[in-house]
């Protein structure tokens, strides 16, 4: 098995903490990992990519050749599309719909929504006001990992225990919020896919 | 055994606790800081008693790891690239006097300048200054080359330098330990002039560094750490450094290439395995992941020889990391293509965080500086760089660390006057005493704002040498107490801040005003931990 992912986002919106859990749990499947990051964007609202590779055998690259990508995950919609380059021609965009709008320039996001949603395969969805109903904002990127998860290739219970083994730290009620926030994303994009 | 999931950095620095290192020292550079956070934040190595300190820069790091060498016990610098130019009298001279604990320097290169001013090959500086050196391909290589490089060290009394770039230095995988050593005892060198460089000794010993380069040669090929790789068709051979290697293979299934490979990972590379290659095969692909240092060499200055490509015949683009499709565009072969970047996509530079003091600082220098005109404000290496950009404009220049004040006082001799400095206090420290120095000296009409946010903040908030220092620095320098200022960059002293600044453009003379306000990301950190100390006390 092999998936190549590039994940998303601007600077402080949870990026390198999906890409922990997604790590945790190929290492619980006893998978090949390498996960290569970009840092020092994250302080000041850059735009952040991170390059995740699972893989049964040993990974030789730690960047994702052009046109090799099994998926993008993005917590911004823009950001999903400056990847585009990476991705290969099946691949899946699974992308939130909230813009984190910290440029003068920034387009209209019905504009950017329409260009993914020409995209052969795609997913979108309201992270932040799921995450809302699950009670925070802050668990967004947790229901964007949701909705990823169908496509990680990986066991559902072995996201669930990355989940849990990453946020452990910081007592069972913040668990139990990115658990339910994963469980929300998922059964939203089971049911759009 | 169970494998940690380790960055490159972070397995640099678990081999070296393993391998009995006693100090680190440093100063912040990406991508090679978080090597000396890891240490910082590791139980083994408080229990270790393993010395560690961001030092002032790189070249006072570079000495105090000198210092421990000669007394017997291991030690380790880390720096990014360009650290190693600062570094570099104390380096170059480290080969000469030799080590007598083992001494190894990690210099974290920056291909494609991520975040960087260039993307200089540290491996110059091994060849400049005949040292052994290490260019790890993927993070178990890098702990395996890190344990092994104090031994290498001790055995050949030299230090030895180990080359990363930002592509290994921050991507994560599995990586196995090996066996923890023991430090060394406080020992000092048998000969206790070994270290005094005076000309009649330095000529000695430089000669003994050069009667030891065929025995370094040999190391690098029985370490294990050159590889040959044969294979049947010899139409092509390929050297391939460090990272360059996963590049290449990364384009083959199951990683078999069908030519012969040199995977380059030890220098000086040893020429037998070079002379194979070359001689079995028809023309030769060399890739580097930074400049065409072998390339070049293989070429000769005259490129007489078998066909050599690499970046300097437009097979590789000249400048720029390389990543798997560029090598396999290097060999001809058919890449994917994903789709291209939709156009309505914008640009998202990095930009100050909302609430950054050095916002107020500019926004208040824009003003004041307004009847002078634009294009006299110096500036340097950290967050407040970013003024540059829009909307705030604010600066003309930034080139290495502690520029700004130095090149204020040329500018203000040519008649640009009043000329301004911005440095922030970490930099001030690293190297902006001693151009203020020049600048009192000079009595030159300069106005340089220190921007104090108490941290070295573009790095991510480490400790600042100057904490608590800058104003008695100052003083001691000489320049005059009325001309010191301590202001807040606050929205609501603006207007008196414009007037504190405008009043010292005015003078003709060295005038320091010092924007103080602590980094909001350090700041909220802090806010953050003590909550979660009073937390963790609540519940005991």
């Amino acid at each position: 098995m092999k998936k190549d992912i590039i994940l998303a986002g601007v600077g402080g919106q949870g990026i390198l903490s999906i890409a922990a859990c997604i790590g945790l749990a190929a290492l619980e499947e006893g998978l090949h990992l390498k996960q290569a990051e970009v840092h020092g964007m994250s302080q000041r609202g850059g735009a952040v990519q991170s390059n995740l590779r699972l893989s049964s055998d040993e990974i030789a690259s730690d960047l994702i050749p052009e046109g090799k990508a099994d998926l993008i995950i993005a917590i911004e919609p823009m950001e999903s599309l400056r990847y585009l380059p990476l991705l290969q021609e099946n691949g899946w965009i699974i992308s939130s719909i909230n813009p984190y709008n910290n440029i003068n320039n920034y387009p209209d996001i019905e504009l950017i929504l329409t260009e993914i949603w020409k995209q052969p395969k795609y997913i979108t969805i309201d992270a932040d006001g799921m995450a809302k109903d699950c009670g925070s904002i802050k668990a967004a990127n947790m229901i964007v990992l949701g909705a990823a998860a169908p496509f990680l290739g990986l066991k559902p219970e072995s996201i669930e225990k990355g989940v849990i083994k990453l946020f452990q730290s910081k007592g069972d009620a913040v668990v139990e919020l990115n658990l339910a926030a994963l469980k929300a994303g998922r059964d939203y994009a089971l049911k759009n896919m | 055994m169970e494998k940690l999931l380790l960055l490159g950095d972070e397995a640099i620095a678990q081999a070296a606790i393993d391998a009995g290192m006693s100090g680190i020292y440093a100063y912040p550079g990406t991508p090679s800081t978080e090597i000396m956070e890891y240490v910082q934040a590791s139980k083994e190595a408080k229990e270790k008693n393993i010395r560690s300190l961001w030092s002032a820069n790189e070249k006072t790091a570079m000495e105090t790891a000198l210092g421990m060498s000669y007394a017997g016990k291991r030690a380790l610098v880390c720096m990014k690239h360009v650290g190693l130019n600062v570094a570099a009298d104390a380096f170059v001279n480290a080969a000469i006097t030799g080590a007598n604990g083992g001494l190894v320097i990690i210099a974290a290169d920056d291909p494609s300048m991520h975040s960087s001013q260039n993307e200089q090959d540290s491996r110059f500086y091994g060849k400049f200054a005949f040292v052994p050196m290490l260019e790890p391909a993927n993070q178990q290589e890098a702990y395996d080359m890190m344990y092994y490089a104090f031994d290498l060290s001790e055995k050949m009394q030299v230090p030895v330098l180990v080359r990363i770039t930002t592509r290994l230095a921050h991507s994560r995988t599995g990586v196995a330990r090996k066996p923890s050593k023991n430090q060394n005892e406080l020992h000092l060198p048998g000969n206790l002039r070994q270290f005094v460089l005076l000309p009649s000794i330095a000529r000695k010993q430089y000669r003994e560094l050069l009667g030891k380069q065929s025995q370094l040669e040999a190391e690098a090929a029985t370490s294990g750490f050159n590889t040959y790789i044969d294979a049947a068709d010899k139409s092509l051979g390929i050297i391939a450094c460090g990272l360059a290697y996963n590049y290449l293979v990364e384009n083959f299934p199951r990683h078999k290439v069908p030519h012969p490979i040199l995977k380059v990972g030890q220098y000086p590379v040893p020429l037998d395995m070079v002379n194979k290659l070359y001689s079995e095969c028809d023309s030769v692909l060399v890739l580097e992941d930074g400049y065409p240092i072998l390339e070049e060499l293989l070429r000769g200055m005259l490129n007489k020889g078998k066909k050599v490509m690499g970046r300097l015949d437009g097979t590789l683009p000249r400048d720029g990391e390389l990543n798997p499709n560029l090598v396999a565009i290097a060999l001809n072969m058919p890449v994917e293509k994903g789709k291209s970047i939709p156009e309505l996509v914008k640009n998202r530079p990095p930009k100050l965080c909302d609430g950054c003091s050095h916002s107020d600082a500019f926004l208040a220098l824009n003003e004041a500086i307004l009847e002078y005109g634009r294009g006299r404000v110096f500036s340097d290496i950290g967050c407040y760089t970013l003024s540059a950009l829009e909307p705030l404009e604010s600066i003309n220049s930034c080139v290495d660390m502690g520029a700004s004040i130095t090149m204020a006082i040329g500018a203000a001799d040519a008649g640009l006057v009043p000329a301004v400095a911005a440095i922030g206090d970490s930099t001030f420290t690293h190297s902006g005493i001693t151009g203020l120095l020049d600048a009192v000296n000079n009595n030159s009409p300069i106005t340089v704002l220190i921007l104090d946010n108490s941290t070295t903040g573009m790095t991510g908030g480490q400790t600042s040498s100057a904490y608590g220092k800058v104003e008695d620095i100052c003083r001691g320098v000489g320049v005059s107490e009325e001309h010191i200022h301590v202001i807040k960059p606050l929205r609501k002293y603006h207007d008196e801040n414009i007037e504190i600044i405008r009043k010292e453009l005015a003078y003709q003379g060295v005038s320091v005003i010092i924007p103080r306000r602590e980094c909001i990301q350090t700041l909220n950190r802090k806010i953050r931990q003590k909550a979660k100390a009073k937390e963790l006390e609540a519940k005991a």
